[in-house]
């Protein structure tokens, strides 16, 4: 079953067209790639879906529901979680406090029956999760002086905060190590064994294709491809618009 | 060969010992915490209670001032860049002289009156352009009060040019600055207490990225309406005391002076403490006072000490100190 | 009245686009421009009356001066506390008060100070009076929109301008200081400062207030218009320019300012980023 529908979405910036009539569809419990050369428009793509963005054409369906023109806020508290790719986290606050914010929106505090609790306790629950040594001060650390890694992860702390229902991971490999990724790729795995959707902007082909199911080719603002990573990799199109420049 | 050293700091505080939570287990801990708040809050009211008559009425003053410094230092700290406090203070001043005025409603319920709808006012004049951030935010908020001064003088509504005198004034100068003091203090340690719960986390997330508060749910207008409605209505307190004050309410409230000298103190003290502002506020307004002979020049000192200081002294005169407090230095060989 | 709010507009204009060039090249919102625009008129003034110097000399000076003014203050203020949005603001209000009241403290204030008009007489058109230096203004915005769009457009400097206002590491990677090239956008901010001065302050006297007038109104022309966008300055001096002088005309000259106000609360309820404006649209993409 298909949880979000991206129906003909354009967007021009100026004459420059990001978006040309796009459509994906995700399906429920699956991790989508969605790969491109720069400036292809796969950001585009992302802002759009969230709400950062409004298209000039096209419709986006979250559950059957159009979410074109909703605040981004409303749509994250629809169950759209978005991890940006350049990582700001709210640089004065530690840590810990940084997911108290998520743990305060509407969505968090509908599913708890309106309750707040000890949200301190639960934050360092879903720093864990993410790899935030519980015993360590790193957690209690301002998120300022935490290293590059850790704030990738901090971003995909906030969605599972949130409780989210599609992870949207705009380039969240960007800037890890080889090590670093080995090790964020059990938490995506276990998001998905959890039931939940993920979909992934990437550049890093070689681990992504290990765990997407299917991959869409963005060029030009155009989908030009859309298959298991097996296909895409067969593919002269893509090969020509992408991997022979990048392989 | 040639000796080099460096500096090393060394943090004095109990607060080094674990990051977050911390116990207290003697009365010198205690006191080392409550020493850098006790002493001003003793030493400013002795100060004020035994100053002469004159002098009185500036520490009202420097009170004022200070809370309108700790109310732009909120602001800025929810991300909104007022460069226009002397709107929200207008704003209060002349609700506060429209009620005593025009309903003749006595001084206690004129001044709580004032607080909130002048904070409510002010935020409706400010929620269509809420939606702005950074500087186009303080563009709007600089050119707000200069032109509501235009819009009392073209209608002549409240008194037009020539203002509202005669209001009633305080019982005494005893109750006056007792209610000032109350008020600062209350609205400095309410703010730092708010800003550290969880509730005001939000509120200051928006400072630091407001595109990742938004992606966290939180309806970031709605949050910043309410950072206004707080901000707004501690100036709108300040204007309605200072018009029972003077006795007066005119076009003078919305003066440049109430939105350049808070942000002065500001930088003077340290933007994002709070209790920066409050100091710089200390520090400026008696100043300015013994400066008074000058004339005019008085605000091109003004100025240069905004200048200056925010060129030189980027961190203020609070986090120098505060860290000088809490942290030893020494310098240290290298070898 | 269709000629008055055609001046009105230019009037508006004329002040807006060199606050708005700093703006839209390198991010620094200038709050000195008011005081730049009031010291042109004085040195101007001095100029004259105090040694001598036939006009259009000091007024050629005075460009100059006030050009290298705002480059001088943005290589020892501005350029130390680049990109503190805050700190920015708090320095460049800063020296507008202190130029200011410094003004006014030394005692230039009462009606003696004017510029000499460049030539006197007026002309009907369309069955109104119009003073000729009224139509001088109409001719220099545009000369200046057309000369300020082949600078941007065609010159070394100017593309230099262009390609930090668009991206400023790219740029800097391209062999372009920004420093530098902002330093030169705030010189040439003021200096579009001053010839405003030197064209509109004919019209009437230099008075120390104006530098706040004209502050405030240039902000809000740029607000209207979309900060940065040239053209958004031109279509929104024409809306603001047109609103105050039907308002004067109908009502009374002291809603003028009430209407700018309105309309600024307006357009940004509608359109957060200004008539024109795309820097919210860049910063999405981002």
């Amino acid at each position: 079953m298909s949880i979000l529908e991206v129906n003909g979405i354009t967007k021009a910036f100026g004459g420059v067209k990001a978006l040309d009539d796009v459509s994906v569809t995700v399906e429920e419990n699956t991790l989508l790639g969605i790969i491109g050369p720069n400036g292809s428009g796969k950001t585009t793509l992302v802002n759009t879906i969230t709400g950062f963005v409004r298209p000039d054409t096209g419709s986006v369906l979250f559950k059957g529901r159009d979410v074109i023109g909703l605040p981004p806020y409303r749509i994250t508290n629809m169950g759209i979680g978005r991890a940006f790719q350049m990582v700001k986290p709210f640089f004065h606050l530690p840590a810990f406090k940084n997911i108290i914010v998520p743990l305060a929106s509407p969505r968090v505090r509908a599913s708890s029956g309106g309750k707040y609790g000890d949200k301190d306790a639960v934050a360092l629950d879903v720093l864990e999760e993410v790899g935030f040594e519980r015993d360590s001060s790193v957690p209690y650390k301002t998120a300022s002086v935490l290293p590059h890694g850790y704030l990738k992860r901090l971003e995909l702390a906030r969605l599972l905060a949130l409780k989210s229902e599609i992870f949207i991971l705009d380039e969240l490999f960007s800037g890890l190590s080889i090590a670093e990724v080995t090790s964020i790729i059990p938490i995506i795995e276990k998001i998905l064994l959890d039931g939940k959707t993920v979909v992934m902007v990437e550049h890093r082909l070689k681990e992504l294709f290990r765990i997407a199911d299917k991959v869409i080719v963005l060029n030009y603002g155009k989908k030009i491809k859309e298959g298991p990573p097996k296909e895409i990799l067969e593919d002269e199109e893509v090969k020509k618009a992408y991997l022979g420049v990048e392989v | 060969m040639k000796e080099n050293y460096r500096k090393e700091r060394i943090a004095r505080s109990i607060k080094a010992r674990s990051d977050d939570i911390y116990a207290l287990t003697s009365y010198r801990e205690m006191w080392y915490l409550l020493f850098p708040r006790f002493i001003p809050i003793v030493g400013i009211a002795i100060v004020s209670y035994f100053l002469p008559l004159y002098w009185k009425k500036v520490a009202i003053t420097t009170c004022i001032f200070a809370m309108l410094a700790v109310s732009w230092d909120f602001l800025s700290n929810c991300g909104l860049l007022s460069l226009g406090q002397a709107l929200f203070f207008g704003i209060g001043s002349y609700t506060a002289g429209g009620l005593n005025h025009y309903l003749h409603l006595p001084i206690y319920v004129t001044i709580p009156v004032a607080t909130v709808m002048g904070g409510f006012i002010s935020t409706m004049i400010l929620l269509p352009v809420v939606r702005l951030r950074g500087i186009y935010f303080a563009m709007v908020t600089l050119i707000l009060p200069l032109m509501l001064m235009r819009l009392v003088e073209a209608t002549k509504i409240l008194g037009g040019t020539e203002g509202i005198t005669g209001l009633s004034p305080f019982p005494n100068v005893w109750f006056e600055i007792t209610l000032i003091l109350a008020a600062m203090w209350a609205s400095l340690f309410g703010l730092r207490r708010f800003i550290a719960s969880d509730y005001g986390l939000i509120f200051v997330s928006m400072r630091d990225n407001d595109r990742a508060t938004m992606a966290s749910g939180i309806n970031i207008y709605a949050f910043k309406a309410q950072a206004l409605f707080i901000g707004s209505s501690i100036c709108a307190f300040c204007g309605a005391f200072m018009t029972h004050s003077y006795q007066f309410t005119g076009m003078p409230v919305f003066a440049m002076e109430f939105s350049i000298l808070p942000i002065a103190a500001a930088a003077i003290g340290g933007i994002g403490t709070l209790a920066g502002p409050l100091v710089g506020a200390m520090i400026l307004v008696p100043l300015s006072e013994v400066l008074r002979e000058f004339g005019t020049l008085r605000i091109v000192f003004y100025g240069l000490i905004l200048v200056i200081c925010v060129v030189a002294l980027p961190e203020g005169i609070f986090h120098y100190a505060s860290r000088k407090y809490n942290e030893m230095e020494r310098w240290v060989k290298i070898e | 009245m269709l000629v008055y709010g055609l001046i009105n507009s230019a009037v508006l204009a004329l002040m807006a686009l060199g606050f708005n060039l700093t703006f839209g090249i390198s991010g620094v919102a200038n709050f000195a421009y008011g005081a730049i625009y009031v010291v042109s008129g004085f040195l101007t003034w001095a100029l004259i009356n105090n040694l001598g110097l036939p006009y259009a000399l000091s007024a050629v000076l005075t460009i100059v001066i006030i050009g290298v003014f705002g480059g001088l203050i943005y290589k020892f203020i501005i350029r130390r506390i680049r990109g503190l949005v805050i700190s920015e603001v708090i320095a460049t209000f800063g020296i507008s008060i202190v130029i200011l009241e410094f003004l006014r403290y030394i005692g230039f204030i009462g009606f003696k100070y004017s510029l000499p008009v460049f030539i006197n007489g007026s002309v009907e058109i369309l069955g109104t009076f119009v003073d000729i230096q009224r139509l001088f203004i109409i001719g220099f915005v545009i000369f200046l929109i057309a000369a300020l769009y082949l600078f941007t457009h065609y010159t070394k400097v100017g593309l230099a301008f262009r390609g930090i206002a668009q991206e400023e590491h790219t740029s800097l990677s391209l062999g372009i200081n920004p420093d530098r090239i902002a330093g030169w956008s705030m010189g040439m901010g003021s200096a579009l400062g001053a010839f405003a001065a030197l064209v509109i302050l004919p019209l009437g006297t230099i008075t120390v207030d104006s530098g706040y007038d004209v502050l405030i109104s240039a902000l809000s022309v740029c607000i209207v218009g979309g900060l940065g966008s040239t053209f958004g300055v031109i279509i929104a001096s024409f809306i603001i320019g047109y609103a105050q002088t039907i308002t004067a005309t109908y009502v009374s000259a002291h809603w003028t300012m009430i209407v700018s106000l309105v309309a600024i609360l307006i357009i940004l309820a509608i359109r957060p980023s200004g008539l024109l404006g795309h820097q919210k649209e860049l910063e999405e993409r981002v």
